[in-house]
């Protein structure tokens, strides 16, 4: 087991969440190679969600392990900390500060010293310019740099929130639902930025969209009532009776 | 590194506000000292001391502005941080006394002695010297907030329940103030002040000095305000009124940043209390009153939140309105600004300055588009907006 642990970027054993007897996590085991994609389906309250927040810092599990690049227990660690280790999260209903522009969100989100007096007195150089031009022109909205987050389609805010997960640099993005609500075509082309994300950082995709997660390809796990169902390609999984009668078959 | 920080305050509209300020900072005490008291463009001395007490509303504003409207922290508790620089600057007035109270006591300010008190106690030490008492102005304030906003922050108690806990703050103070005890002067307060840095609190060019200081804390504070919001700090902290948690899986720790925006702000409310207590001569424990603390809220909600400017004209309008209205029909005030806060909540949620802004863009971005319409790009900048608007509306 440890030594799954060390050779992993994402290591969960035994978590196991409640919330008033309700068990939100029972158990959960998942482990994560280095560089590695991977796909989370499961039907509503399959604990998809609860998965992200214990990871990410925002909710402590009851009992078992969580580690990160083999070595950095998360489970002592807080919100900021942790997305200061390089990770990263991509919530369901697209999160951007609608209130600030394209611009701002991404230098936000730019990985520079994160303590009030570092950003009091910063200036943003060359290279941060160049890195915000680059990554506009990667989600697309080099031509809605000055435009208020707030003008944005539901689409183009979640390519924006991508893009600011980008800018943090992180090893390993939490995706969650990065399709919901968008059109075909834009469904399509964020399977592909995906992928080409993933040619450099280790990413779990949360999603509902079958399409979607059949284009990206990649192994699959299904969680079911806080656990995990069945783990494989996809085809296997969907082959599999227990996943059809909780999840596909309805 | 300070120079080029506080630079980033300067623009245009920052400029014609400073503009203002100076024009009033000049043209006041000159109406007041320059010209005799039959002459048309004379300025009474209390109209100057009213308006030296507007500029420190004005700043108390600001300050409230700082956290409310760029970090989304609605302190109804501000009015305590005044009153403790307010509290410090009365403390340094008494020490000038000396023996000109009504028993002459060179040691004890009068309300001591007539509590019969035989010693000075220890916090009263070194408040006869003006540098320290400048200092406690700020430190005083900075302290409590540093350490209130210590806990409530790290505990992440916010929206309505921070409220709460800081108007609890102030009205704790209140009681605490009253107590004849903690040796402040009771209910009396500190009042009778005869000098300050050796001048006569009650002489005209004192009068001006004062409100040409309470302009120039204004601009000072203005100046630094704007710096601050303008600074990628500033931009953090409006991420942290709009989406909190988001802002923390960024990786910012928040309460760092409420800390430090909310320590700076008490300190501001400290100089403006302590720039009020000489011009109207008195500070007493009911300056921590919880209405004072709501009725600075109402100004900032008048003027426009998020935007300072709004914050000073907010305060100097309300104010002015008060002092109008509670000469008038001084019975019907607190309706008065009761309607007022109504009245703008519906009809104006984004105050006087926020409405302006608003028209302001929204004419500029017609204008940009009949010009793109025309087919006449005269403005290289302004056609490419147009461009990128018609391709918007192409898709």
């Amino acid at each position: 087991m440890l030594e799954q642990a060390s050779n992993s970027v994402l290591y969960l054993d035994g978590v196991s969440v409640s919330f008033d007897g309700f068990k939100a996590l029972n158990s959960l085991s998942l482990v994560l190679k280095p560089g590695e994609m991977r796909a989370i389906i499961g039907p509503n309250g399959a604990g998809k969600t609860t998965m992200m927040d214990v990871i990410t810092g925002k909710t402590r599990p009851d009992e078992g392990e969580i580690y990160f690049d083999g070595a950095v227990d998360l489970t002592r660690l807080d919100e900021a900390d942790i997305a200061e280790l390089g990770i990263g999260r991509k919530f369901q209903k697209p999160t951007v500060f609608e209130s600030q522009t394209v611009l701002d969100n991404l230098e936000l989100a730019l990985k520079t010293p994160r303590g009030p007096f570092a950003t009091l007195f910063h200036r943003s150089s060359a290279q941060e310019r160049a890195r915000i031009d680059t990554l506009l022109e990667q989600i697309r909205l080099t031509g809605r740099r000055d435009e208020l987050a707030a003008n944005l389609s539901h689409g183009q805010k979640q390519w924006l929130e991508i893009g600011m997960l980008l800018a943090q640099d992180p090893k390993l993005m939490l995706v969650d639902e990065p399709a919901a609500g968008m059109t075909d075509a834009e469904t399509a082309e964020t399977a592909t930025m995906l992928k080409e994300i993933n040619k450099t950082r280790s990413v779990v995709v949360v999603e509902h969209d079958m399409t979607f997660v059949r284009d990206l390809g990649v192994k699959v796990t299904v969680l079911h009532e806080g656990s995990v169902l069945a783990e494989g390609a996809l085809d296997h999984v969907s082959a599999d009776p227990r996943v059809v009668e909780v999840y596909l078959g309805r | 590194m300070i120079t080029a920080f506080l630079l980033r305050a300067f623009d245009g509209k920052a400029l014609v506000f400073m503009g203002v300020l100076a024009a009033f900072a000049i043209a006041i005490p000159a109406g007041n000292l320059l010209f005799p008291p039959d002459h048309a463009l004379h300025v009474p001395v209390y109209v100057v001391s009213l308006l030296g007490k507007y500029m420190c509303y004005a700043l108390l504003a600001l300050s409230v502005d700082l956290v409310w409207g760029y970090c989304g922290i609605l302190s109804l508790g501000h009015g305590a941080f005044f009153a403790l620089g307010g509290y410090a600057m009365g403390m340094y007035l008494m020490r000038q006394i000396g023996t000109r109270g009504v028993y002459g006591n060179p040691d004890l300010p009068d309300f001591m002695v007539f509590l019969n008190w035989k010693e000075l106690p220890w916090y009263w030490t070194g408040f006869d010297v003006f540098p320290f008492a400048a200092l406690m102005v700020l430190v005083v304030p900075g302290l409590l907030a540093f350490v209130f906003g210590w806990f409530a922050f790290r505990s992440r108690v916010t929206g309505v329940y921070l409220s709460i806990i800081t108007q609890a703050m102030t009205y704790a103070l209140l009681l605490a103030f009253f107590r004849n005890d903690m040796g402040f002067g009771g209910n009396n307060g500190l009042t009778d002040f005869k000098d300050i840095l050796g001048y006569s609190v009650q002489a005209d060019g004192t009068r001006a000095a004062l409100f040409f200081a309470s302009v120039a804390a204004v601009a000072i504070g203005f100046v630094i305000a704007r710096a601050v919001t303008r600074s990628k700090l500033g931009k953090v902290l409006i991420a942290v009124r709009d989406a909190e948690s988001r802002t923390r899986f960024l990786g910012y720790r928040v309460e760092h940043y409420k800390l430090f925006v909310w320590v700076l702000s008490a300190m501001m409310a400290g100089v403006a209390g302590a720039l009020y207590v000489p011009q109207v001569g008195i500070i007493n424990p009911g300056e921590f009153a919880p209405a004072n603390s709501i009725e600075l809220v109402i100004w900032v909600a008048v003027g426009g939140r998020g935007t300072l400017v709004g914050a000073v004209l907010g305060a100097v309008l309300v104010n002015f309105a008060k002092t109008w209205f509670t000469g008038v029909f001084p019975e019907f005030w607190l309706f008065a600004l009761g309607g007022l806060f109504v009245a703008v909540t519906l009809f104006l949620p984004r105050g006087i300055v926020g409405m302006i802004g608003q028209h302001w863009s929204a004419l500029r971005q017609r204008r940009v588009s009949a010009r793109a319409e025309a087919g006449s790009d005269e403005d290289p900048r302004e056609g490419e907006i147009a461009n990128a608007m018609n391709h918007q509306a192409a898709e």
